[in-house]
């Protein structure tokens, strides 16, 4: 039987009827229809589906819905502001670190995580960072050359 | 999809009994990184799951220099390989929590989790078993705790000593001892993402000369049907000077005690060979560390996974 979730996305309060067996991907997708997050794998093994949940970096595939109450969760939806996009979402936009955009939320995301704990990561721990991240268009170096740009956009 | 009922646990005491009251149809979850996959495989199939990730009591992790590490069952693998105690005391374990999946499921995987899936290919049971960790959990009936060190922990691939509803609660591990190096490496066919085809965690500890080989642990991971202790290899080496032949003998031994298995990760026979090559490099780059003091987390992290492709 369905049951209230409170969680906090992107900001906002919700609450929200889930089921017991949902996951946090399904219940962005198909409960608040914040359809940034993609369902690639549902296995944990692509990081489409990568959100920050309480400011890390997870697999919301592999997150209960429920688990995640009285949580904070960041989708790619919530990145941009009024301003505009987000110094990530902008350097994969002038890097062209995407081609399908299937896996780019997710990558954007894992890199958002690292960035907020290590504004200043060398390419190897770039790369490191988004080991749980699979494209199968870019081969990476685009990708990696993007959020090098916005690391060193982002720095004081 | 599959279906279940969620409950939430907040102490232990309550875990056990949501569990007892919906036996046999109920599951422990923690990280849920492995439930959910099997659940929607459709190979755990509980009516009702009792989440216990939210019982603060399980969450606590603390080191001192005489009581060792301590590590609440939810204690996460990101938080292992973070953990500034464990990088200086333990190398090994945060070696091995580097080499583990990606973040995004380092952030979720607990290390609880990790050791009661039993998995043969575990990426943190090498190490731990190679620093002696003990097990604490309570019991399903009156709560009564037990110590089961992990080396007896394991019954087969998947199953453990626990009991129906048995509850892993926290994992310790002794104190560091001085002149102490170890280190975990994987052999896997990508560098991330992947399961472990071999993983090796070596632990040497010096005697005062830092020639003779006081006491080494060595665990073995997916090379048997559970993680081992390769002891008649570490019985080579301990009160023996190290020297390059009696490293190579410890390590040609550690071969012998693999009994792995063909699949798609590797043939049995490349495997024992692996087995051979990973435990003579951790022992030197442990021996290495237990003479030159630590080595840079970064250069273990590098070290820690040796993709084969």
């Amino acid at each position: 039987m369905k049951r209230h979730l409170n969680l906090t996305v992107n900001s906002e309060p919700r609450q929200i009827l889930v089921e017991p067996y949902y996951s946090l991907l399904d219940m962005l997708r198909d409960e608040l229809h914040l359809t940034g997050t993609k369902k690639g794998c549902d296995e944990g093994d692509c990081g489409a589906c990568t959100v920050l949940l309480n400011g890390v970096p997870v697999t919301s595939c592999l997150v209960l819905a429920h688990s995640a109450h009285d949580a904070e969760v960041t989708t790619v939806e919530g990145l941009a502001t009024r301003e505009g996009l987000h110094p990530v979402q902008q350097a994969f936009a002038e890097y062209g670190g995407l081609q399908c955009g299937f896996c780019t939320p997710g990558l954007i995301m894992s890199a958002v995580g690292l960035l907020e704990k290590n504004f200043d990561p060398t390419e190897e721990e770039v790369r490191y960072a988004i080991g749980g991240n699979l494209c199968r268009c870019t081969g990476y170096t685009k990708v990696v050359q993007a959020i090098m740009a916005a690391a060193e956009q982002a720095r004081p | 999809m599959a279906r279940f009922e969620y409950l939430e646990a907040h102490t232990v005491r309550q875990a056990l009994s949501m569990y007892r009251r919906h036996a046999p149809n109920v599951r422990y979850v923690a990280g849920s990184t492995d439930f959910l996959i099997r659940s929607r495989m459709g190979n755990w199939n509980p009516e009702y799951v009792v989440n216990i990730q939210h019982i603060p009591a399980l969450q606590r992790t603390s080191f001192s220099r005489r009581n060792g590490l301590r590590l609440g069952a939810l204690t996460t693998v990101q938080t292992l390989q973070d953990h500034e105690s464990v990088q200086t005391h333990y190398p090994a374990l945060a070696a091995a929590a580097a080499s583990f999946a990606g973040v995004q499921v380092r952030n979720l995987a607990t290390v609880g989790g990790n050791i009661c899936n039993a998995s043969p290919a575990g990426d943190t049971l090498p190490a731990l078993l190679a620093f002696n960790a003990q097990c604490l959990s309570t019991g399903p009936e009156q709560g009564e705790q037990r110590s089961t060190a992990l080396d007896e922990f394991f019954t087969g691939p998947g199953r453990t000593v626990l009991e129906p509803g048995e509850l892993l609660t926290e994992i310790r591990l002794p104190r560091p001892e001085p002149n102490t190096g170890s280190l975990y490496i994987k052999h896997s066919p990508r560098g991330a993402m992947d399961i472990a085809t071999v993983g090796v965690a070596s632990a040497v500890t010096l005697a005062a000369d830092r020639r003779t080989c006081k006491d080494v642990r060595i665990g073995l991971g997916a090379v048997a049907p559970t993680p081992i202790r390769a002891y008649a290899a570490e019985g080579i080496l301990r009160g023996n000077e190290i020297t390059p032949e009696s490293l190579a003998a410890c390590a040609e031994e550690a071969r012998n005690t693999a009994s792995p298995i063909d699949d798609v990760r590797g043939s049995a026979v490349y495997r024992k060979e692996i087995v051979g090559v990973l435990t003579l490099r951790t022992l030197e780059r442990a021996v290495e560390m237990a003479r030159d003091g630590t080595m840079a987390f970064e250069t273990q992290r590098r070290l820690a996974v040796q993709a084969a492709f």
